[in-house]
């Protein structure tokens, strides 16, 4: 299964190492990465291969939810299929 | 890749505009624990819902990490009680309805649906005892919810049900006066009852329906409502058309969500319904939706034209976005349960007589009303009887779910907290109608029932 995490909110050093690392480190592999500043906003979208995660997706999506509170940033990580169905015929 | 902006979308529509999968309901015969010891029928169907939906909870809230979509609801709906408990007597119905409360219990759900007798045409002696039941069923229990199916388009309007209904309305209110009436909450008269309805309080799993099923209802007014704001001067005709598309998407994420719990809990799919729930969250409300296309105020001159419109858009996108749809499908107006009919009713630019006529055009009925705590008997089965009338003659779901606030005037308010929300009391007519109520027997089916 791939996931897409997207993280926004106000732009800081080391936001994409941070989230990268914690797909490393859960064994999430990044295939796509998108980002961009407007106006000191930070937004950034990611696919991300689970095939081989090593934790259970519940567990990484705490994870991620924890880097976002300590961060100030929205993180959100969503099956791929979501997207699939709602925005293709 | 996917696009940047369809992902921002989505996550916008959850994050800020209320998108969600509001339930996840699973549709449960109880036929097969007819047979066997009529003692042990309460605990054969404890067991039957317990063993059938033991996963339900757990799997919805699977998939809501995993897709990260709010699933608000996860319920249990089983077939009509009347039915599996025929030859019960009264007390042998209030044991079902205990331990129908004690499964929904164990399986750690709000609500579970099917306390129910159909009689649109006449009704048998189990069907007269369950219905007298309803009341102490209602308000010795916390989770279970009632319905009577009083009349079909086939049938015509059961008027002795009807009759007998706005005395068991009035009772079950009475009984659970200290926690805000709320036993009324629970509890729904419909002329055409559609059998695989995932909402509550009126979903039931009907004799049609296989051994097992999952329903799920969508909801998203916020969505639909943001989608408006953004095209302030649009004609009609663009108006239907962003709705239908916001519509789809809505539906597509329920139809993903309701084939990937069917397949996890080897259960065959039912139907998506293709509702719009509002929530009383502020941003998640049906009349904001009206009011954004410029009625000045949901209940003033145009806004049975409004939501005409709103529901038929909602049908015509979501029903190419889902492989079956059915249940109530169209825009809901629970005047408890959306923040903007709250405030219209209390503003009192909302009245009763407005909300009947709206529900012509939309699904499902005059829903979550309080109405004077002196309102007669009679006075409610002769509103249960105008509404269903609209059903009958238009061939469509119409229902009645009012609560008489004990003890309560016009002004005052119910406060049920959760989704059920606040219900301001409102001015119901109450010249005297007991003389056309007490006829009894049966308005005839419309001519237009006469298709074959």
């Amino acid at each position: 299964m791939k996931a897409v995490i997207t993280v926004t909110g106000k732009d800081s050093m080391g936001i994409i190492a941070a989230v990268s690392a914690l797909c490393t480190e859960h064994g999430a592999n990044i295939v796509d990465i998108s980002q961009t500043v407007m106006q000191e906003y930070f937004a950034m979208m990611m696919l991300v291969d689970l095939d081989r995660m090593r934790t259970p997706f519940g567990a990484f999506a705490d994870e991620l939810e924890k880097l976002a509170e300590k961060n100030g940033l929205k993180i959100h990580a969503m099956h791929e299929d979501v997207f699939n169905s709602m925005h293709r015929i | 890749m996917l696009n940047t902006n369809d992902i921002l979308e989505t996550v916008r529509m959850i994050e800020t505009e209320h998108l969600d999968i509001r339930t996840v309901t699973m549709g449960i015969s109880l036929l097969r624990c007819a047979g066997g010891d009529p003692a042990g029928l309460a605990d054969r169907i404890y067991d039957t819902v317990t063993t059938r939906a033991e996963h339900l909870v757990r799997v919805g809230e699977e998939l809501e990490r995993e897709y990260g979509i709010p699933i608000v609801n996860k319920r249990v709906s089983v077939t009509p009680i009347s039915l599996v408990g025929a030859g019960q007597d009264a007390e042998g119905f209030l044991r079902i309805a205990r331990a129908l409360d004690r499964a929904a219990d164990t399986l750690g759900i709000n609500f579970i649906g099917g306390y129910t007798a159909l009689v649109p045409k006449g009704a048998t002696e189990s069907e007269r005892i369950l219905i007298d039941t309803i009341p102490e069923a209602l308000s010795s229990t916390e989770r279970v919810c009632a319905s009577v199916n009083a009349a079909t388009t086939k049938a015509g309007l059961n008027m002795d049900a009807v009759a007998r209904m706005g005395q068991i309305i009035r009772r079950t209110a009475e009984l659970t006066q200290d926690r805000q009436c709320i036993g009324a909450a629970k509890l729904v008269v419909f002329a055409n009852a559609p059998e695989d309805n995932p909402f509550m309080a009126g979903a039931f799993h009907g004799v049609g329906e296989g051994d097992c099923v999952i329903n799920v209802g969508v909801s998203g007014p916020g969505v639909v409502c943001a989608t408006i704001e953004k095209c302030p001067d649009a004609p009609f005709e663009e108006l239907a058309e962003v709705i239908k598309k916001t519509a789809f998407k809505i539906t597509r994420m329920g139809q993903l969500i309701a084939g990937e719990a069917s397949r996890r809990l080897g259960v065959p799919f039912g139907i998506v319904d293709l509702s719009l729930a509002p929530t009383p969250a502020v941003g998640d409300s049906v009349a904001r939706i009206l009011e954004a296309m410029g009625v000045g105020c949901c209940g003033g001159c145009g806004t049975t034209a409004a939501l005409a419109l709103l529901n038929d858009a909602v049908k015509k996108g979501g029903v190419m976005a889902s492989s079956r749809v059915g249940g109530l499908s169209g825009a809901f107006i629970p005047v408890s349960e959306d923040e903007g009919m709250i405030a219209a009713a209390k503003s009192g630019c909302l009245t009763v007589e407005k909300l009947e006529a709206m529900t012509a055009v939309c699904s499902v009925g005059l829903d979550m009303i309080a109405i004077p705590g002196d309102t007669s008997a009679a006075v409610i089965s002769a509103l249960i009887a105008d509404e269903l009338s609209i059903g009958v003659a238009n061939t469509k779901t119409t229902a009645v779910r009012v609560i008489p606030a004990i003890g309560k005037k016009e002004g005052e308010s119910l406060s049920f907290g959760g989704l059920l929300g606040d219900a301001p009391v409102m001015r119901i007519n109450r010249a005297d109608p007991s003389r056309f109520i007490s006829r009894g027997g049966l308005i005839p089916a419309p001519i237009h029932s006469l298709k074959n």
